[in-house]
């Protein structure tokens, strides 16, 4: 299709403003969204950067050439971003065809209506704010000040340590969650005059009961063992300063966004997919060649795996979200599947809605991979195959690791739950962690895990 | 939609190719400010990779241009991880019997769990197709190599202002805009809101007054091809020949290449014999010393030509032949903006001063233009450049 840039601008915004009223006919319930029309690199800094303007980082100059590889290699195609918020930001690819941009303005306002009535969506975006791409946007403004400042060097090493620590939160708590109280509560009063025991204090030659007992005892800092590595560095490292305690904190803000996206990957790709399928089946006014160029994009979409291939050693969260939406709305109706769309994430949406039946219906299997002997369909099992499209999911897809203790000389002891995770550590990458961290906590950093043969490890920061 | 790296798939991954046509400062452009801050990484492979630009036969003497192959490794900014376990699961889409071998095992597997530590899984190699000119501008300005000073003129006629060099100032007639403009890509690459342009980026042609002729420089590039000179030794003589050679190149709009190699007697021969010849016999070094006079004083008029001698050698001399060299060097100065010789030596142990070594120790108090370095592995030869560069720049600068 060949069309001037306004052309298409025009055609586009037209086609946009039906399917919304086509969407609010159907039900569909979001806040407003602004499109906007980007160019192909915009997009693939996003997919870099996962927001539009972030702070900077090596490491994401490092998954800038993994990008130029995948589109070299043309694996990677974006089509699509949306930022939930009011409003919510939707941006398009400018040298997508018409009836793709069609189609993925439909696709958008899916996603919006997930973001605003997913309740994990819901519980961060009132968080945080509905003005991520803002607010990350004056992250990155004063971790650049930062730079200025402070000098490369040093930005760059907190970095290090925050953005590894980045799935290293407690998405339980609150984003802007209290100190730790400074004090243990004074033991309460004991109302005993009269019971039992009090009468032993009452007897001749008893001492006075030791007022030492009602002073305020300093209470140990963390007071449980604390998961979110983040906020604890940020509000007890010693010697940190306010900036650098911001640095922290700016990135634990972006991975308390991030989380919902995470969490709910198949189910808000599959809704999204659901519904652009659905609005444009239903959008009349389309022309039929429109139509069916963007029929065309949806099954490009949907293909489980490149034509040539039999099999993808992974699943397309854009099919099996879409074929689970689809079935859902078939079977229990509308309002059924917009109570799960409300209630779930991916751990109840996959464990609760995908069965054998439809498993089988989409060819998922589990694999598994080894050295000598390559990579195996190792079995077509439904519960294997929920248990394994989960596995990357839980604990934000890291191990588990908590502050267990501070120790007087500031000595940072974090502590794997190896026995939750199964097993230990990659040892040499965590070595290399405990540097980063070490570099802002700045006193030693102990890790303890266990080594291949199951035997406790520990690793301890060096001196830099 | 955030990214999320396929682990088996980049496991699994071949070295990919990116190909020059993308552009050395393409790879650096707006999205890839931080990947700047990678190419530490980069310039180590780069380095790495230098062999490769010296490989062919005539990479002195030829054309020049062309582009070298560099193989990059990306840095992994680590996380915590699981360690893992040979049997790792995960789900797939599409057909397949249980058992069916997927993917078979890649033998060269085995090979990498042999304690390379940190050569984690996460890496990803490709392969950058560089320009050499590119690599060498980038080269000069990493490793702060100066550049050469053409020698002063004696002469006050026969001079005009020729273009030479650029310079942060100058009146608006001469701005390069090419380098402007690269100079102010390079800067906006590692910026953040960068200005489209600012006064650091302007670049202007630098006009010098002097003789007419001096923009030619002839390189006399001499070798001991004595026994004592191994493969190794050749192969460091050939890379200090390279870049020395790239420097002047840099420099000078025209550039004569000769050949000269000696055992007890010396010839002049083309580049690619020139590496290949071996000489039987003694050392005799006042041969090529006076060859070398002999060829500056019928080719390369001094007051024509910027004319530098490098010498490569282990050093070794016969004793009987330190007079007949130190004067043949003597002589061959007079026409030598600058002499350099590299001594080629093992690393080990500390070996007394060569008789070589000796002559241009003793010469060099003499302040005649003469430089010594000592080579004994690749990375002296960044310094032995650094070094005789600079001695020659304040050379020129004090003449």
């Amino acid at each position: 299709m060949s069309l001037s840039q306004s052309d298409m601008n025009e055609r586009l915004q037209d086609y946009g403003k039906r399917i919304e009223s086509l969407a609010h006919s159907v039900g569909l319930d979001y806040y407003p969204v602004d499109f906007e029309l980007v160019p192909n690199n915009f997009m693939n800094e996003v997919a870099i950067y996962g927001l539009p303007i972030r702070m900077p980082h090596w490491s994401f100059g490092v998954r800038y050439i993994h990008q130029l590889i995948r589109q070299s290699m043309g694996h990677s195609r974006i089509f699509e971003v949306m930022f939930p918020g009011n409003p919510c930001h939707g941006y398009l690819v400018n040298s997508n065809t018409l009836a793709e941009n069609t189609l993925v303005t439909a696709h958008v306002l899916g996603h919006a209506d997930f973001a605003k009535n997913n309740h994990l969506f819901a519980r961060f975006a009132e968080m945080s704010g509905t003005n991520i791409v803002e607010h990350a946007a004056a992250q990155a403004h004063r971790i650049e000040q930062a730079v200025r400042d402070h000098g490369q060097q040093r930005v760059e090493a907190l970095l290090d340590a925050a953005l590894a620590l980045e799935p290293h939160v407690d998405l339980d708590q609150e984003l802007h969650r209290p100190l730790y109280p400074t004090h243990l509560k004074p033991a309460a009063p004991r109302g005993d005059e009269d019971s039992f025991t009090g009468r032993f204090r009452h007897l001749p030659g008893e001492i006075e009961r030791a007022e030492a007992s009602r002073e305020r005892r300093t209470a140990p800092i963390p007071p449980h063992p604390e998961s979110d590595l983040l906020w604890f560095i940020a509000h007890y490292g010693p010697e940190l300063e306010d900036w650098e305690r911001d640095v922290f904190l700016a990135v634990r803000y972006e991975s308390f966004y991030f989380y919902p996206v995470f969490a709910c990957n198949i189910m808000n790709e599959g809704w999204a997919t659901y519904w652009h399928a659905r609005l444009l089946r239903e959008a009349d006014f389309l022309p039929s060649d429109l139509y069916l160029d963007a029929v065309t994009c949806h099954s490009n979409v949907v293909r489980p795996f490149a034509g040539e291939q039999q099999a993808a050693l992974a699943i397309n969260p854009y099919h099996v979200g879409f074929s689970m939406w689809e079935r859902i709305v078939e079977q229990q109706g509308l309002e059924r599947a917009r109570e799960i769309r409300r209630d779930e994430d991916d751990f109840g949406f996959i464990r609760n809605y995908l069965d054998a039946e439809l498993a089988e219906k989409l060819g998922l299997f589990v694999f598994e991979a080894k050295s000598d002997e390559g990579i195996k369909v190792a079995g077509r099992d439904v519960n294997r195959i929920r248990e394994a499209i989960l596995a990357p999911k839980f604990n934000y897809g890291a191990p588990r690791i908590r502050v267990g203790e501070m120790k007087h000389d500031g000595t940072l002891v974090l502590v794997h739950d190896h026995e939750a995770d199964g097993r230990g550590l990659d040892l040499e990458r965590a070595a290399r962690v405990v540097q980063y961290v070490h570099r802002a906590w700045r006193r030693p950093v102990l890790l303890q895990t266990v080594d291949s043969r199951g035997a406790p490890h520990e690793l301890r920061s060096s001196a830099p | 939609m955030t990214f999320s790296p396929d682990p088996l798939l980049s496991r699994w991954q071949q070295p990919l190719r990116i190909s020059a046509e993308v552009g050395w400062y393409d790879l650096f452009s707006r999205g890839a400010r931080d990947w700047l801050r990678h190419n530490e990484k980069v310039r180590e492979s780069v380095e790495k990779s230098l062999p490769n630009l010296i490989a062919g036969p005539d990479v002195l003497s030829g054309p020049g241009g062309g582009t070298v192959l560099v193989p990059v490794k990306l840095a992994e900014h680590a996380r915590f991880r699981l360690r893992d376990t040979d049997g790792e699961t995960g789900a797939g889409q599409g057909a397949g019997e249980d058992g069916q071998v997927l993917k078979p095992a890649q033998p060269q597997q085995g090979d990498q769990n042999g304690g390379d530590a940190g050569s984690g899984q996460g890496d990803l190699q490709f392969v950058l197709e560089l320009k050499v000119e590119d690599v060498l501008d980038w080269l000069w300005e990493e490793l702060k190599l100066p550049d050469l000073k053409p020698k002063a003129s004696a002469r006050e006629q026969d001079q005009e202002f020729v273009r030479e060099g650029w310079d942060k100032r100058g009146v608006r007639s001469r701005l390069d805009r090419r380098r402007t403009v690269k100079q102010a890509i390079r800067r906006r690459a590692i910026q953040q809101d960068p200005a489209p342009f600012t006064d650091d980026d302007l670049r202007f042609r630098q006009l010098v007054r002097r003789d007419r002729p001096a923009t030619n420089a002839a390189v006399i590039f001499a070798l001991d091809v004595s026994g004592s000179m191994g493969e190794t030794e050749r192969q460091l003589a050939k890379t200090f020949f390279f870049f020395a050679l790239q420097g002047i190149r840099r420099q000078y709009a025209k550039v004569e290449v000769a050949f000269l190699a000696h055992s007890a007697e010396a010839w002049e021969f083309n580049e690619s014999q020139f590496f290949q010849t071996s000489g039987t016999g003694g050392t005799v070094s006042s041969t090529v010393f006076k060859l070398a006079k002999d060829v500056i004083k019928e080719r390369y008029d001094p007051s024509q030509y910027n004319v530098y001698l490098f010498y490569a050698s282990d050093g070794e001399n016969l004793v009987d032949d330190r007079e007949p060299s130190t004067e043949a060097l003597r002589e061959c100065c007079q026409g030598l903006n600058y002499g350099g010789f590299i001594e080629i030596r093992p690393a080990y142990g500390i070996s007394p001063e060569t008789e070589l070594a000796g002559i241009f120790a003793r010469m060099q108090r003499e302040s005649l233009p003469l430089g010594m370095a000592r080579v004994t592995g690749r990375d002296d030869v960044w310094n032995a450049l650094r070094q005789f560069f600079q001695e020659q720049q304040a050379r020129a600068e004090a003449a």
